[in-house]
């Protein structure tokens, strides 16, 4: 199975999707390098190995659907985006900044695109937005990312039982990596997160695939039924965290931590798997580091207003 | 016109002028219209616009912020004031830090309204004033009814200012009568003071002659005013009372000639002691006006207790005319 995966991984995508997998992978990576470099302030959390998830939902998402991310949402952003100059210009309080340094890496705010660092917080929040697009835009929906370790909040709880109630087009997906912070899942989540779904009359989907075709084909009309007043519908994808919560704070054994590098859709050896891969794989590197070079030179960011 | 009315009319003219307004909260819809009948006959005219809730306060606030940034204002009901503590997160990290967070202004109108405050013998959990709770947050506007204030003018001040405001509604006020034609009662007259942030200013005869300024909410208002009356006809001491519609952002300038033509100043409010809204009033009177106060302002507010339910318990806790009478008193000796 994991063979397979890393075929159709390399085989099947399209250009646009390795490259923006490819694109999240190298920005994250040299996020961790900068904070080695004492270049990064405060902390970041980043998504390695969890890149596949925002990358799958991308084009089920439209222009007047809103996304509501959390503290890991750097590949939600640059999924929506694919603005690694702005983000990272955020994340290092440089001119260009999306919100001109002042909400840095978990803060970020562009058209319909909101994190926020309070976990369980968006919750109400995005379903308070899509009661207005429900009445306001019909077709459109709210959608939400939480982690596994959110479902602790009574935030969430709230939001499903008015949004099941209103019938809202609100669409949570909780990556579910194991582990919250260093908390793994079974020490703090009693039953699944579908029984609570389902609880509150919400449509649920548990997702083990890493396949970005076979995701969004299953995705797909569920999504549309949410848009079409079907009500919430909760997503679980069963993902794998491979680096650490935040920066260095990795508490996992090594035999965790290989157990979720078994599960990455980066082949270690990436670059001798196809010839495509490698170029693109190259290709990103090579472009992050510009990105990367150029945000270093700007001036530091001004906040507006 | 009672309180109440004037409050319940001046909702359904906002939501009257302007579709895009919201009300949520708990138990709103007719016949009940609310715990205190605030929200009565919206839900009737404007089903649409008016939406009942589960129990869920930090939900409801939460939603609310999301009307507001999607485009739409919104007017949430705590049923109690004292179960805002449970939207405290919606209100403290979200709306009010969204206005600036993301590094450049963005709107969202939306008003919390919470009924406060004790004198109905509804113990201690329904019957505090948490005001200061939220003073000194960035982005969060505070503001108390008073029954000198145009209530539809209000409402429609703090949806203009485009960041989540509350408004603290002492629930004694509602069946009090709202003052009109600048007349409190037989002795005092009023007047507002639009370039101090629509501050109402009562006084008797003139307002330029008095002995003490009292400065204190809306809800403190019929207290203010007994305390002045005693004042006045027993130790013929004349006070200025001066009753903010904004409790924060609070700017003592534009008033300091009024507390400077004084030197005394008694900052009075339900509020238990400790941490409180008067503390910060008094703060900047004393840093604007220090050695042209005959002593230091005088903190009056309710005791460092819970609030008991029993009525002769309860009184002894919560502020009264009488303190208000021996605050100034203390103030002129
Ligand atoms: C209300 C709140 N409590 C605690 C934190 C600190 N915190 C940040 S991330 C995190 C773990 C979140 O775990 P999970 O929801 O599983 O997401 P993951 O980090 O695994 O993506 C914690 C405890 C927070 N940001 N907000």
């Amino acid at each position: 199975m994991q063979e397979g995966l890393l075929e159709k991984i390399t085989e099947d995508l399209s250009d646009d999707d390795l490259g923006l997998l490819l694109l999240i992978r190298h920005f994250e990576r040299k996020l961790l390098d900068l904070f080695g470099q004492g270049l990064v302030q405060g902390t970041t959390h980043t998504c390695l190995g969890q890149e596949y998830v925002p990358v799958a939902l991308a084009p089920l998402l439209g222009e007047r659907d809103f996304v509501f991310s959390n503290h890991r949402g750097h590949g939600h952003y640059l999924a929506r985006f694919r603005d690694p100059y702005g983000l990272l210009a955020e994340i290092l309080g440089r001119e260009g900044a999306v919100c001109g340094g002042v909400g840095g890496s978990q803060h970020i705010l562009s058209g319909r695109y909101l994190s926020t660092g309070i976990q369980g917080e968006s919750l109400p929040v995005a379903a308070g937005v899509a009661l207005h697009l429900r009445d306001a835009e019909p077709g459109a929906l709210a959608l939400a990312y939480v982690g596994d370790g959110t479902w602790g909040q009574g935030a969430v709880y709230e939001a499903l039982n008015m949004a099941a109630l209103w019938r809202l087009p609100l669409v949570v997906v909780t990556e579910n990596n194991g582990i919250a912070q260093t908390t793994p899942t079974s020490a703090q989540m009693a039953g699944t997160i579908g029984d609570r779904a389902r609880a509150f009359g919400c449509r649920f989907l548990h997702v083990g695939s890493r396949d970005i075709g076979e995701i969004r084909d299953g995705l797909r009309p569920l999504f549309e039924r949410t848009r079409e007043g079907a009500g919430p519908l909760v997503v679980e994808f069963a993902t794998h965290r491979l680096g650490p919560h935040s920066k260095g704070d990795d508490t996992r054994t090594a035999e965790e931590i290989r157990r979720a590098r078994d599960h990455d859709w980066y082949p270690r050896e990436g670059a001798t798997v196809s010839p495509r891969f490698a170029r693109m794989d190259a290709e990103a590197r090579a472009f992050v580091e510009v990105v990367a070079g150029e945000v270093l030179g700007r001036p530091l960011s001004a906040r507006e207003g | 016109m009672r309180v109440a009315e004037s409050l319940n009319r001046a909702l359904h003219e906002v939501l009257a002028d302007d579709s895009s307004v919201r009300v949520l909260g708990e138990d709103l819809l007719d016949p009940y219209g609310g715990a205190f009948k605030i929200t009565k006959g919206l839900s009737s005219r404007f089903p649409g616009q008016v939406l009942a809730t589960p129990i869920s306060e930090n939900g409801i606030v939460g939603v609310a912020g999301g009307l507001a940034l999607a485009g739409g204002k919104a007017i949430v009901e705590i049923m109690f004031s004292d179960f805002v503590t449970l939207a405290f997160d919606q209100i403290v990290n979200f709306a009010s830090k969204s206005v600036s967070m993301y590094g450049r202004p963005l709107r969202l109108p939306l008003i919390v309204r919470c009924p406060s405050g004790g004198g109905r013998g509804y113990g201690p959990t329904h019957s505090q004033s948490l005001q200061k709770h939220f003073i000194g947050v960035p982005g969060l506007a505070v503001y108390e009814v008073s029954p000198f204030d145009d209530h539809r003018e209000l409402f429609g001040e703090m949806l203009a200012r485009g960041e989540p405001c509350l408004l603290f509604e002492d629930k004694i006020l509602y069946t009090r009568q709202i003052f009109e034609d600048g007349i409190a009662d037989d002795l005092f007259r009023y007047d507002v003071l639009p370039q101090a942030g629509q501050v109402t200013r009562v006084y008797l005869e003139d307002p330029e002659q008095a002995d003490c300024v009292i400065i204190a909410p809306g809800g403190m208002a019929h207290r203010a005013l007994a305390a002045m009356r005693t004042l006045l006809l027993e130790r013929e001491i004349t006070c200025l009372l001066l009753v903010p519609r904004r409790l924060y952002p609070f700017d003592v300038a534009p008033l300091s000639p009024l507390l400077e033509r004084t030197g005394a100043v008694a900052v009075a409010e339900e509020s238990t002691a400790g941490g409180t809204w008067g503390a910060e009033v008094a703060q900047q009177v004393h840093s604007r006006l220090w050695g042209r106060l005959r002593r230091p302002v005088s903190l009056v507010h309710s005791a460092a207790s819970v609030i008991p339910a029993a009525a002769h318990l309860e009184r002894d806790v919560l502020v009264q005319d009488t303190a208000i009478v021996r605050a100034v008193q203390e103030l002129l000796p």
